[in-house]
């Protein structure tokens, strides 16, 4: 009981500081930007690693749903919703994105029933290549310059919400027996079919709800950057969230949250190192997989986000 | 019609060559250590990068060397120092991983990748490098179709790759080694060959013959920049796996179909910006329908 | 009565080999059946073509009068039937506790929805099967791993753990497969009377794959044996016992002298 005031508390302050930081001026517009990069990243870290670090599949390719739900979302405000109402339906507009997203979702879950391990990558990778490539031959979309025309309707407390409800989600969903069942597969996927687990429910439960929130990413990317473009979905950008889930640590929720924190930081702070900048990223993450191959947390979860213990 | 079929075939092969001998690093890898070596792609780019600045450096020699003894020096000099660059790829990056579970080395893959692309990127800088034409480009006309030197002198080296590495495969005693631990058979500590050294052989082999593909096709297309791996390694990877992931002549087999598809693309669909689509939606089927490739092993578990 | 299990003229090939043929069997409520063979014989195919792991091309399975042979896995261990693996099978890095609630994956009643938000019919459910899941451990002596990853338990109660899986959902049919392998004289016999209890204590009926004939022949009221996939004899014990083609393909093969001899060890 104790706990729920204590996160609830911690929750309503996040939510205020987010607001009134930058609106207060004490926060410079440059930094604010960084802040929302990186719960965008969070979000993702969240979303691919209930498929790569609970299911234990290993997606490559999920960029492609974070581009359906950009493009989507971004479709809805620019010639859908009158101007007027976006700023109010953004919420609404997000979850269309997530909601079309996961049925996409569903465009890898039914190949997962019977394909694992490294052909499952490359169904995803396809996947993610498919996507991009409709999109570049989408001349109604803007092709391969890019759709453009958002309002900037995302902000720092749009973000830091949805960061809240993502990890919320996810640690409900890991915290039962979905979640068990996910890592029972992960495990040994044969065993758990003969433990009476689901497993095709669960894949099809995993999917969808992983495409549904780097959808709702790819809304909040959409409507930051103001401009989206085929190659903004590229298959470095699934790397990059691949690289932000081994650095924190697979199977980890404050581990995703840790590793886009600091992969999105460590990049800005490099940023003077200019083209080699790109260099090093790669080196430390060669070296962090010699070294720590499950990443920071790999496994492990602190304790706020723990259920209690059950025993009688 | 039949000129234009016939020709686009020959394009088909052209291209399909380049695949074919990059799609071998894919699967030579996978086969010993079941692992996706997405640095290949990679690789190829350096390799290809390396034959232009040895074809470049010899071009520049006041000796007026003919164009096929530059060919040859390029070839080997790429070929030799990219099986060394593979060799330490595996040495440093993989091999500290080979206990470590299984995505933390395709991730370290990755890494490799990115690595090699952005470093040669912070060296050249991002412009585009052109390579001399060595061989002659002109057309001889031969029953209406149009054949160069080039094209003639890829199939025939291409060719004679494929054969050596088949003879070498099946008849030598590395080549039987890198077999037996491909079909996890336990017999290479009798053969008194290590495990190491036949995974060190196969990193070099599969560098050294991208590399060959890296300088046939800079000759062919020869617009050279950092990121030229990517793509080109993406559809290596997927011949790579259309013909069976593992399977030395499925990569073989792949290439020719993934090259085909390319040339064929544009003269169905109405542009060739489809050619990812095509080449990506049959990868697609294919792995939902037979998820092992064309000449794949399937395999089961034991309960 | 309807027999709880009734396995007719069931077949399977391994490409050329015949692993299972012509392999019928009927097993009634209350039953403890014993299958037993040289190994190789295909008595661990039965239990796989049984429990959904490979597609039955000829044959038929009923299960409570109920024909499974079409259904998938995960439906046929949730209508009441479960089983243990000759080589263990547990779920290795998740606790104990997770283990044996994963054994009653398929009586979580709540929705996807319950799991996201976490309703009180969630808690509910998870309450309930929690304090099942620790009567069980309780059960079997393991309480005091329930947090422990099931790769760090001493071998035999790793084996006692894969049968508290399989037990929670309270299943009218249990399948062993080779539950003594590997342990020693004391652990098996230790095993053999556990087994006993558990078959009058939750009334099961229990279908027991077994190398060890010592086991079977304490244990069992009925008894199959395969050879090649074939079925040479069936009754109970004693009668198998003298069976000419049972000493044949024991003796035939293993020689006498092996501690694989299954009669000798019949105590
Ligand atoms: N998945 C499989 N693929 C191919 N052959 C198998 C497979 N499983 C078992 N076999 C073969 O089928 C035969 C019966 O095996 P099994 O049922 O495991 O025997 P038992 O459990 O009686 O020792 C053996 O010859 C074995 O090699
Ligand atoms: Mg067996």
């Amino acid at each position: 009981m104790q706990k729920r005031v204590t996160i609830l508390a911690g929750v309503a302050f996040l939510l205020c500081l987010a607001w009134v930081l930058p609106a207060s001026g004490w926060l410079n517009p440059y930094l604010v930007m960084i802040f929302m990069y990186v719960g965008i990243n969070m979000i993702l870290t969240l979303s691919l690693n209930l498929v790569n670090g609970y299911l234990g599949e290993f997606s490559v390719g999920h960029a492609g749903f974070m581009a359906i739900g950009a493009y989507v979302s971004a479709i809805l405000t620019v010639w859908v919703l009158p101007r007027p109402w976006a700023p109010w339906l953004f919420p609404l507009v997000l979850v269309a994105g997530g909601l079309v997203t996961a049925l996409a979702g569903l465009v890898v879950a039914f190949p997962s029933f019977r394909t694992r391990g490294d052909y499952l990558a490359i169904v995803t990778l396809a996947f993610n290549m498919i996507v991009k490539s409709i999109l570049e031959n989408l001349e109604i979309l803007g092709g391969p310059r890019g759709f453009l025309g958002m309002p900037r309707l995302t902000n720092l407390p749009w973000v830091v919400a949805w960061v809240l409800i993502t990890l919320f989600l996810c640690r409900n969903l890991v915290y039962s027996n979905v979640g068990r069942g996910l890592m029972a597969i992960r495990e040994d996927e044969l065993a758990a079919n003969l433990t009476s687990v689901d497993t095709r429910r669960l894949k099809i439960y995993a999917f969808l709800i992983s495409a549904f929130f780097a959808g709702i990413a790819g809304g909040l990317f959409a409507h930051l950057l103001q401009f989206i473009n085929p190659r903004s979905f590229s298959i470095l950008k699934s790397t990059d969230m691949l690289v932000m889930v081994y650095l924190g640590g697979v199977g980890s929720l404050t581990g995703s949250l840790l590793g886009a924190a600091i992969f999105t930081l460590l990049l800005e702070a490099l940023r003077p190192l200019g083209l080699w900048r790109w260099v090093v990223g790669p080196l430390l993450l060669i070296l962090l997989m010699i070294f720590r191959p499950h990443g920071i947390m790999g496994f492990r979860e602190a304790p706020w986000l723990r259920t209690v213990s059950r025993e009688p | 019609m039949f000129p234009i079929i016939a020709q686009n075939i020959l394009n088909a092969l052209q291209l399909g060559s380049v695949y074919a001998l990059i799609a071998l690093g894919y699967t030579m890898v996978y086969g010993i250590l079941t692992m996706i070596n997405f640095a290949h792609g990679d690789i190829f780019m350096v390799g290809c990068y390396l034959s232009l600045a040895a074809a470049l450096f010899l071009l520049g020699l006041p000796l007026h060397l003919p164009a096929g003894l530059i060919f040859l020096g390029a070839l080997l000099f790429s070929m030799l120092l990219t099986a060394i660059l593979g060799v330490a790829i595996e040495r440093l990056a993989y091999r500290p991983l080979r206990q470590a579970p299984r995505v933390s080395a395709v991730i370290t893959a990755l890494g490799v990748g990115l690595f090699l692309e952005n470093f040669t990127l912070a060296i050249l800088g991002p412009e585009p490098r052109h390579f001399p034409p060595l061989i002659a480009m002109t057309p001889w006309q031969v029953g209406g179709l149009s054949l160069t030197l080039l094209q003639l002198l890829i199939l025939i080296v291409t060719a004679l790759i494929l054969v050596l590495l088949d003879l070498l495969v099946r008849r030598t005693l590395m080549g039987m080694a890198m077999r037996a631990i491909s079909d996890n058979r336990p017999i290479v500590p009798l053969m008194g060959v290590s495990v190491d050294r036949v995974i060190s052989f196969t990193f070099a082999l599969g560098s050294a013959i991208a590399a060959a593909g890296g300088l046939l096709y800079g000759l062919a297309y020869p617009v050279l920049d950092p990121y030229m791996g990517i793509r080109i390694g993406w559809w290596a990877f997927i011949s790579a796996v259309v013909g069976g992931i593992g399977n030395i002549r499925g990569a073989m087999l792949g290439g020719f179909i993934l090259g085909a598809v390319e040339i064929l693309t544009p003269m169905v669909l109405p542009s060739s910006t489809y050619r990812d689509f095509v080449a990506f939606s049959l990868l697609l089927l294919l792995l939902v329908f037979k998820p092992t490739g064309l000449l794949g092993r399937p395999l089961f578990e034991r309960v | 009565m309807t027999p709880i299990l009734e396995i007719k003229d069931l077949w399977h090939f391994f490409g050329g080999l015949c692993a299972v043929a012509d392999f019928s069997l009927t097993v009634q409520p209350g039953d403890l059946f014993g299958l037993i063979g040289p190994n190789g014989a295909g008595k661990t195919t039965v239990f796989n073509l049984i429990t959904g792991v490979f597609r039955i091309s000829r044959g038929r399975i009923f299960f409570r009068g109920e024909d499974i042979t079409d259904w998938r896995s995960p439906r046929i261990i949730a209508a009441g039937l479960a089983r243990t693996f000759q080589n263990i099978r547990l779920f290795k890095d998740l606790s104990a506790l997770d283990n044996v609630l994963l054994g009653a994956s398929a009586r979580h009643d709540y929705h996807l929805w319950d799991a996201l938000f976490h309703t009180p019919r969630f808690q509910r459910v998870e309450q309930r099967w929690s304090k099942r899941a620790y009567e069980l451990l309780a059960r079997f002596n393991l309480t005091r791993y329930a947090a422990t990853p099931a790769r760090h338990l001493p071998y035999g109660d790793q084996r006692r753990l894969e049968i508290a899986r399989a037990l929670i959902s309270a299943p009218s049919l249990l399948l062993l497969d080779e539950p003594a392998a590997g342990m020693n004289e004391a652990e098996a016999t230790d095993l053999i009377n556990l087994i006993r209890d558990l078959h009058r204590e939750f009334s099961l009926t229990i279908l027991l794959i077994e190398h060890q004939m010592r086991v079977v022949m304490n244990l069992c009221q009925q008894v199959t044996v395969l050879d090649f996939g074939e079925t040479i004899a069936q009754g109970p014990p004693q009668e198998i016992q003298q069976h000419p083609r049972v000493l044949e393909a024991y003796l035939g093969r293993e020689g006498n002298t092996s501690e694989q001899w299954p009669l000798s060890s019949n105590q």
